[in-house]
């Protein structure tokens, strides 16, 4: 979208931290392009300017008193909206919160700021993460940076199309069924989902909690790597953190795939038999093959395995998820924050609250999830769901006896015209892949690799059992480096 | 349900009695009682467990339910209510946190972290005092509610202006002890929820102030023909503010579901609201169409796994219950109610100390009971008391002396022997006393004749105005039992 390249998150550190530039004009280069592009794609909805400048400041006078401001000094980095950021607006695309401002910072944020990186602003998303094309935002949507009559996927469309735009070198998502994957992949970026628990969600506004989590987007493997060192590790303020140390995944990149077992599921190939199955564009499913080709050259095992439970994930999701919602946001009702609608007593003022502050993609998972959980039903729906993931999980980890790592596409289509899945379910079937790794806790990487119909990015997912970041961090970079020299294969074919 | 039997009961349920149900009807309730952990901070939350602040000072983003924010359990509230369970000889076991959902003003999430299929503590007991034993179903934890006050011309919410929200005690951490319907009758509801407030406080759980809502009591009852074992329909009863108020209701509640029986008609499952006022249930939600809760499993927590030697060490740790401390001084031959008395008033240390040291049990427990109600009782010096003790039982000092004695050994400490030579305290010589009564009842010729012809009543009036006389006489000295001796003797004669 932009032409002038700009520079990488370590570049940046790098440079803000020897003094070979500052981070204000690192933050000043960066606000320029957001004020010149971002009419058009619409990846923020606050661009946090000043702050942005003061906190540039506090970087710059550290280096100047020969303090070392940290691995993201003056690195300018774009929050998802549902993540709190004090003193900044926290809407998650809602009118509910169209005007609430968080008296605290996420445990994410804070970790950047103590690493140096300069919150640049918050970006789109579907309301409350519910949704895979951002279209669902109370506030309009993104476009997609490559190609702008398109979604960004979703539903962290605005932190993909941020990093994709040049916007920031690093953004936040967070990814409940594949909201960070997903979009990487429609934007051609890296999108990493952690492992449940190793990055804290105090602060993330919750979507479904036993399925969120927070990660990194960025235009590089290695920026991934650098960013989830930072964000990863023990918080006290969130119970279900693991309490280990973190073991950072940087100093493993470039160690290659050389005797790792990575399986291709087949039951999310994309492949039905010898036929492209329904749903799967044929260019994607190709690119995921390719990928596989790739990793075997570059001294990997590679292998077909069956994971029947897999295709079961996504209404397992589709149950689990709205249920938890309908508990998590039952809070917005108009009583001590966000909008409220009066009423002539305490029960319609919340009703006619809630009726005018969510869309209906967000006031259809409530009612779904409410149904699941009400007495009578629970066993059918709810019950039935959370024992699709114990099944789920453990074929998964049957599986992970036998393979360090699993190989899927990330979405089974590129970026789509605006509308073009207004049915829900045409909608959710973007998940299939995604989602398995949601349901165990697993981590998840999408990488860009080649294109797709209309020559629009597709990514490739690396799956990985617990804390298994690191391989994956491995295998992803070999996938980059490949699908750099395809790209520079075609691009002499074509120059030929 | 008809308005007439409702109506019809309200006259006919003073006095309230145990066994008040008429003949061949049986009371079954089971109390379910609510207690504020004694914590610094919240269940969830760092901010203060303080009553009484002004209106939404002890908050934080946590406990009023800000987006993103996530809750994170007060050890010290898991082990305070480990040594509830403890108390209550119940099993500790893993437990799990639940979501309670229901919207309410009050309740910052809209809904309630509780626990629900997996509570910590099951399966305990209660014994009282007086012999019966209540068992205990559950002892589980979860997080208060605010408050809210409703501004309008009754205070009640139908005809609120507005209302007004104080989340200082939002997330403030709870127990829920709920009892097996084993309670029978009214007394022995309070003589329940008495022991229980005493255990929560010896052992440091709560400070059990039923008039600060600390300690809030529901109370579920239901009647049946006596010799049947079935559960019929109950009623919760609940806004039960103290242990009078409990037994009232109870009896209130148990008559009207008599009367109903009675009329061929039979209560339904439902919430009533004590009345204190009008001394009656009113009729709230009723829970066939009550709220669905939706209960299920809080993904923001994981469930509390307590090993065995964090058990063992809170065990160790605890101090001794109401019940054996009763059960020592029962041990030394002491009359259960003065027994009782005594460790009610935290003074049964004091009480055995003494006893210990020679003293007689049913003196030192009659002062425990009578005259040592007072600030600083406590730290009476048990020798000394016992010493006081075998004078006044020794004939050295007068119950009246006794008692002064007590008094200033309490206020300034010192040796009781010598405080009584100070005061000039001697026991007065019979045959001293017995001239001075002489002396008062020829001063007082008229008086003297009501008191020897006088109905009963006359004679206690006069038995009193002698034993005054005398007294003042005495300057306190004369032993009151000795006087009326005295006094009853020369009435005969």
């Amino acid at each position: 979208m932009s032409d002038a390249q700009m520079p990488t998150a370590a570049e940046i550190a790098a440079d803000v931290r020897t003094g070979a530039t500052t981070a204000i004009d690192v933050v000043e280069r960066h606000l320029a392009l957001i004020a010149s592009s971002d009419t058009e794609i619409h990846a923020f909805h606050t661009v946090a300017e000043e702050a942005a400048r003061s906190a540039a400041a506090g970087v710059d006078e550290a280096v100047a008193a020969g303090r070392d401001p940290g691995p993201l000094a003056g690195v300018p980095v774009a929050i998802k909206d549902n993540m709190c950021t004090r003193g900044i607006p926290t809407t998650c695309s809602s009118k509910i919160l169209e005007n609430w401002v968080p008296p605290y910072d996420a445990t994410v944020v804070t970790r950047l700021r103590e690493a140096g990186a300069i919150v640049i602003g918050k970006t789109n998303l579907d309301e409350f993460a519910m949704g895979s094309s951002t279209e669902n935002s109370a506030f309009g949507p993104t476009r997609n940076p490559v190609d702008p009559t398109r979604v960004p996927g979703g539903s962290s469309g605005g932190s993909a199309a941020a990093v994709a735009a040049g916007f920031a070198p690093l953004s936040l998502g967070s990814d409940t069924g594949g909201s960070i994957r997903q979009p990487a992949a429609l934007c051609g970026v890296v999108g990493m989902k952690p492992t449940y628990g190793s990055v804290s969600r105090y602060g993330l506004v919750a979507f479904a909690s036993s399925l969120d989590q927070i990660g990194p987007f960025s235009t590089s493997v290695a920026e991934s790597a650098l960013a989830f060192d930072v964000l990863a590790g023990p918080d006290g303020r969130d119970s279900t953190s693991i309490p280990q140390p973190h073991q950072p995944v940087l100093p493993v990149l470039g160690e290659g795939v050389e005797g790792l077992r990575i399986g291709i599921i087949n039951e999310l190939s994309g492949r039905a038999g010898g036929d492209i199955a329904e749903g799967f564009e044929s260019e994607v499913v190709a690119q995921a093959e390719a990928a596989a080709d790739a990793l075997t050259a570059a001294g990997a095992k590679v292998d077909e395995v069956s994971i029947p439970s897999a295709v079961a994930g996504l209404s397992a999701y589709y149950m689990i998820a709205p249920a938890e919602a309908s508990s998590n946001l039952a809070r917005y009702d108009g009583v001590r924050y966000g909008l409220r609608h009066d009423g002539p007593n305490t029960a319609s003022m919340m009703a006619a609250s809630r009726t005018a502050g969510f869309g209906d993609e967000v006031k259809r998972r409530i009612m779904v999830g409410t149904y699941a959980l009400s007495a009578g039903y629970y066993d059918a729906f709810y019950g039935k769901a959370q024992r699709i993931r114990t099944l789920m999980i453990t074929e998964f980890d049957k599986v992970y006896e036998d393979f360090d790592l699993l190989l899927s596409p990330t979405s089974p289509c590129v970026a789509f015209p605006f509308g073009a899945k207004a049915d829900p379910i045409t909608m959710y079937y973007n998940d299939v892949c995604t989602i398995p790794s949601n349901l165990t806790g697993h981590p998840a990487i999408s990488v860009p690799f080649g294109t797709g119909e209309a020559g629009l990015p597709v990514g490739v997912q690396i799956l990985g059992p617990m804390l298994a970041e690191g391989a994956i961090y491995r295998a992803a970079e070999v996938l980059e480096q490949a699908a750099a020299k395809l790209a520079g294969a075609s691009a002499n074919e074509g120059g030929q | 349900m008809s308005t007439q039997s409702e109506t019809s009961t309200q006259t006919d349920t003073e006095p309230f009695e145990e066994s008040v149900l008429p003949e061949g009807w049986e009371l079954v309730v089971g109390l379910e009682v609510h207690a504020e952990l004694a914590t610094e901070t919240k269940m969830f939350s760092p901010a203060k467990n303080e009553f009484g602040g002004e209106p939404n000072t002890n908050i934080h983003p946590v406990c009023l339910g800000l987006p993103g924010t996530l809750p994170v359990v007060n050890k010290k509230a898991v082990e305070l209510s480990i040594r509830v369970g403890l108390a209550l000889g119940c099993t500790i076991q893993r437990c799990i946190w639940a979501r309670k959902n229901y919207f309410y003003p009050d309740m910052p999430k809209d809904y309630q972290i509780s626990q629900y299929d997996q509570p910590l503590n099951v399966d305990g007991r209660l014994d009282l005092p007086s012999g019966s034993s209540v068992g205990i179903e559950r002892a589980h934890m979860e997080e208060d509610t605010g408050k809210s006050t409703h501004i309008g011309t009754s205070g009640r919410i139908h005809d609120a202006g507005y209302s007004l929200v104080d989340y200082n005690r939002a997330g403030v951490p709870l127990i829920e002890i709920v009892s097996r319907p084993d309670i029978r009758g009214p007394e022995q509801a309070k003589e329940y929820v008495d022991e229980l407030r005493s255990i929560l406080v010896t052992i440091g759980a709560s400070d059990g102030k039923m008039e600060e809502g600390s300690l809030r009591v529901d109370a579920n009852v239901s009647v049946r023909p006596v010799g049947s074992d079935e559960l019929r329909t109950r009623c919760e009863v609940k806004n039960v503010n103290s242990l009078r108020s409990l037994g009232r209701a109870i009896t209130y509640e148990a008559q009207r579901h008599v009367d109903l029986y009675n009329a061929g008609d039979s209560p339904r499952l439902e919430t009533r609201h004590w009345d204190e006022e009008d001394g009656r249930t009113r009729s709230g939600r009723s829970k066939e169409d009550a709220e669905d809760y939706r209960y299920f499993a809080d993904p923001d927590l994981v469930p509390i796994e307590p090993s065995k030697e964090w058990i063992d060490e809170i065990r160790a740790a605890l101090p001794a219950l109401p019940r054996d401390r009763r059960n020592a001084l029962l041990a030394r031959n002491a009359d259960p109610h003065a027994a009782a008395m005594a460790v009610a008033r935290d003074l049964d240390r004091l009480a055995l100390d003494a006893i210990d040291a020679g003293a007689d049990v049913d003196s030192v427990l009659k002062h425990v009971a009578n005259n040592l109600a007072v600030d600083g009782a406590e730290t009476l010096d048990p020798a000394a008391f016992a010493e006081l003790v075998k004078m006044e039982t020794g004939g050295a000092l007068t119950a009246t002396q006794a008692k002064q004695v007590l008094a200033e050994m309490v206020e300034k400490g010192g040796e009781p022997a010598r405080i009584a030579q100070s005061h000039g305290f001697e026991a007065m010589d019979t045959g001293e006393l017995e001239s001075l009564v002489d002396q008062v009842i020829a001063d007082n010729p008229e008086e003297w004749e009501r008191f020897v012809g006088g109905d009963d009543k006359a004679r206690q009036k006069m038995q009193g105005f002698f034993t005054g006389q005398i007294m003042k006489a005495t300057k306190g000295q004369a032993d009151g039992k000795i006087v009326n001796q005295l006094l009853m003797a020369k009435a005969k004669s």
